[in-house]
């Protein structure tokens, strides 16, 4: 069993048709988002619970529109640190409210395998929405059809993926989907921030922001996390986002001018983006946000059972 | 006491360069002697005989690196558990590593592990102590837990660190005629690692151990070996380039340096954590291909003196959650011997040159009297049968740690006899 029966774990085991099915539901249910009655019986009688181990209110709410988009109920769980003290506790949590009878299991969480682990012990698919640093699935999908509606295919594109790729799931899964396609993935940031052999990935490494620009057609800039100066990774932001960050003098002296820009957000305005980049004519982030919820009602509703 | 004869075995002593058919004969806990078959001496008293005929007859195994959890953690293993386990596997003495609760860093812990074990233990138990007490910076007593029966030290768990405590603790052991047995894991570069560095980290997200965390402490110890000429043990290495270190230093003539490979290590590769199976988190963690490679290279030429299990039970509340979550640790006592044994089946080495890694070496290593059936020994002896086929089940297995990647698997090669001083205390096998 894998997609949709399972759920989605991850993009590594997805096939390109997968990808291409969800992508080709999630432009149908655009259409959905734009009428004036923005809902579809597709899941009524339904529940989906959330469960957010890790905070996010942006994925979760974004799961939420999803969800009531296709009139299915919707039961929030956010675990507040004190009482999800360990690890098994999280599966009995989860055990808790599959008592409660949800037909799927929206999950972010810390620790990576999270949703692999907890799909293994129970029987309703289960949807990654983050799992440490190893996958966040939805976020690629959203991106892929992001870049779809830019430049019309995905077959051809030259993408940019700059920041903190150590530490990143959104990278990870960006990686893994683009792979299915004839795309040239590229990855920018210090060295310290770039796994040691990921060129074994299929991707090129580039150390200079500068050279990486050149004929890209996307560049998706990551959040960088300050936490990672105390690892050593970078000394400091100033240094960072002189090296790495993406102003727009160097996005119009080194980039083709139909490139766009990404970010998964939250931003950290003036470290690895300028403020007037981020809001400017080339960003897409916006239409990002907004392809997230048709996304992850095109994964709802294939995985939770309007789709087979 | 009843004598104990082993009629018609292959009987493989590298100790005294023996592969031939012949009959054991053991009296009063010793080897009374190996004789032809058709010219054994008339056996006057009682009597146990055993036809093992097409089995192998050698010295018990010696297994240098076991967690019994006893005192401390005894819902994982305790010495009960862990020595039957042990005869299961056909060894006859185990080394119990320190880290239990409270860890082994005192003579008196020391002496509960030997009297528990003359208790409820099944095979000889012999007790590592810590190096480096666990409240400080002071050594442990070496020379008082000696007495109590300790027969090396070892922070194992953790690296000793502080490379003027090691120094000294290798100069200080020499006193004694102990080993340090040293877990080479330099933790600045392997901190919150949870496999090895390689493909499946990248492709899972977990954070990597390369190989260099090992190798930079394997390098270290081996020049503190070479100042002090204490001798020096490196416990499970599993990267090619520790093989290839290892290597240089007995080149050199480093007589003081030995080391083990577990077999975990020569058996998989990081391939084995894949979907996340905390079965397969150990540390040091499954390496790649090559290391493997390099590990069955080093088996093969000597560099490598001995296979040692790292037998770590834990219970599913410590493995069955979250991979980070989950601890390190695989289970080894009863699949050593069948993992071994594909090594003889794939051409590695001789079934020989298996009992000199899993016997005669280890028992020079603590300077035990086993690892040998010269007459006069301990009668400690193992019996097996190469091919016989079994499944790793979680009835199978004696240990309570049923934490193992071979769970499910049928693996060939079983223990049928387990001799400790003359008391049969494993035996499949009808007189
Ligand atoms: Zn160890």
């Amino acid at each position: 069993m894998s997609f949709p029966e399972r759920g989605l774990i991850g993009i590594r085991a997805l096939r390109r048709e997968d990808i291409e099915l969800i992508l080709r539901t999630a432009r149908s249910m655009k259409d959905i988002s734009k009428r004036d009655v923005k809902k579809v019986p597709a899941l009524r009688g339904k529940t989906v619970a959330n469960l957010f181990f890790e905070p996010s209110t942006r994925t979760r709410t974004s799961f939420e529109l999803a969800a009531k988009r296709l009139s299915a109920d919707v039961v929030n769980f956010s675990p507040s640190g004190s009482s999800m003290a360990k690890g098994e506790l999280m599966l009995d949590t989860v055990k808790n409210i599959l008592a409660m009878n949800v037909d799927a299991l929206v999950i972010r969480a810390k620790p990576e395998g999270a949703c692999e682990f907890i799909s293994q012990h129970v029987d309703v698919p289960v949807i990654n929405a983050g799992d440490g640093m190893h996958e966040h699935p939805t976020q690629a999908l959203l991106d892929a059809l992001t870049m779809e509606e830019q430049f019309g295919t995905l077959d051809g594109l030259k993408v940019l993926i700059v920041g903190d790729i150590l530490h990143s799931r959104v990278a990870r899964s960006n990686i893994y989907l683009l792979k299915n396609f004839d795309i040239e993935i590229r990855v920018c940031g210090p060295p310290t921030l770039i796994p040691r052999g990921i060129e074994s990935m299929g991707v090129k490494v580039f150390y200079h922001l500068q050279e990486a620009l050149e004929g890209v057609n996307v560049i998706m800039m990551l959040r960088i996390q300050m936490e990672r100066m105390q690892g050593g990774h970078f000394p400091s932001i100033h240094e960072y986002s002189k090296f790495w960050g993406l102003t727009a003098e160097i996005l119009d002296r080194h980039a083709p001018p139909d490139a766009v820009v990404m970010h998964p957000g939250p931003l950290n305005r003036g470290v690895e983006i300028t403020p007037d980049v981020a809001d400017g004519a080339r960003s897409v982030i916006l239409y990002q946000v907004e392809n997230g919820v048709a996304v992850r009602m095109a994964v709802l509703y294939l995985v939770v059972g309007g789709g087979r | 006491m009843t004598a104990i004869v082993l009629k018609k075995g292959r009987v493989i002593d590298p100790s005294q360069h023996l592969d031939t058919e012949r009959t054991v004969i053991i009296r009063d806990g010793r080897i009374s002697g190996i004789y032809p078959p058709g010219d054994e001496p008339p056996v006057e008293e009682d009597v146990l005989e055993f036809n093992v005929d097409g089995l192998v007859v050698c010295p018990g195994f010696i297994d240098l690196h076991v967690h019994l959890r006893d005192p401390g953690e005894e819902w994982k293993e305790d010495i009960a558990s862990g020595t039957l386990a042990a005869a299961r596997g056909g060894f006859t003495t185990v080394v119990a590593m320190p880290n239990t609760i409270p860890p082994n860093d005192t003579p008196q812990v020391t002496a509960y592990i030997v009297r528990r074990a003359r208790e409820v233990g099944h095979v000889r138990v012999v007790p590592a102590g810590r190096i480096v007490r666990a409240d400080g910076t002071a050594l442990s007593p070496f020379g008082e837990m000696v007495e109590a029966g300790a027969c090396a030290f070892t922070d194992d768990g953790s690296w000793t660190s502080d490379a003027q405590l090691m120094e000294r603790a290798m100069e200080y052991a020499k006193a004694f005629g102990v080993p340090l047995l040293s877990h080479p894991e330099e933790p600045a570069l392997s901190c919150g690692g949870q496999i090895n560095e390689g493909q499946m980290s990248l492709l899972l997200g977990l954070k990597g151990i390369p190989s260099q965390a090992e190798e930079v402490a394997v390098f270290r110890d081996i020049k503190l070996a070479e100042l002090t000429g204490g001798h020096l043990h490196l416990q499970h290495i599993s990267t090619k380039g520790s093989v290839e270190l290892v290597k240089l230093a007995k080149e050199k003539g480093m007589k003081n340096i030995t080391c083990e490979v577990t077999p975990h290590h020569f058996s998989l590769t990081e391939e084995a954590v894949e979907g996340f199976n905390t079965s397969a988190k150990v540390k040091p963690p499954l390496r790649t291909e090559d290391d493997r490679q390099a590990l069955l290279l080093g088996l093969r030429d000597g560099t490598i003196d001995c296979i040692a299990t790292d037998h770590a039970p834990h219970s599913e509340l410590e493995k069955k959650r979250e991979f980070n979550e989950a601890a390190f640790g695989i289970s080894g006592l009863e699949t050593a011997l069948p993992l071994s044994l594909n090594l003889v089946r794939n051409g590695h080495i001789s079934l020989s040159r298996l009992v000199e890694l899993l016997s005669v070496n280890p028992a020079r290593i603590i300077s035990s009297r086993g690892g040998t059936l010269k007459p006069g020994a301990p009668a400690d002896v193992t019996v097996f049968d190469p091919d016989l086929e079994w499944e790793v089940t979680p009835e199978a297995l004696a240990s309570r740690g049923k934490n193992t990647p071979f769970l499910g698997k049928k693996l060939r090669g079983r223990v049928v006899i387990t001799i400790v001083e003359g008391r049969i205390v494993h035996s499949v096998l009808k007189v």
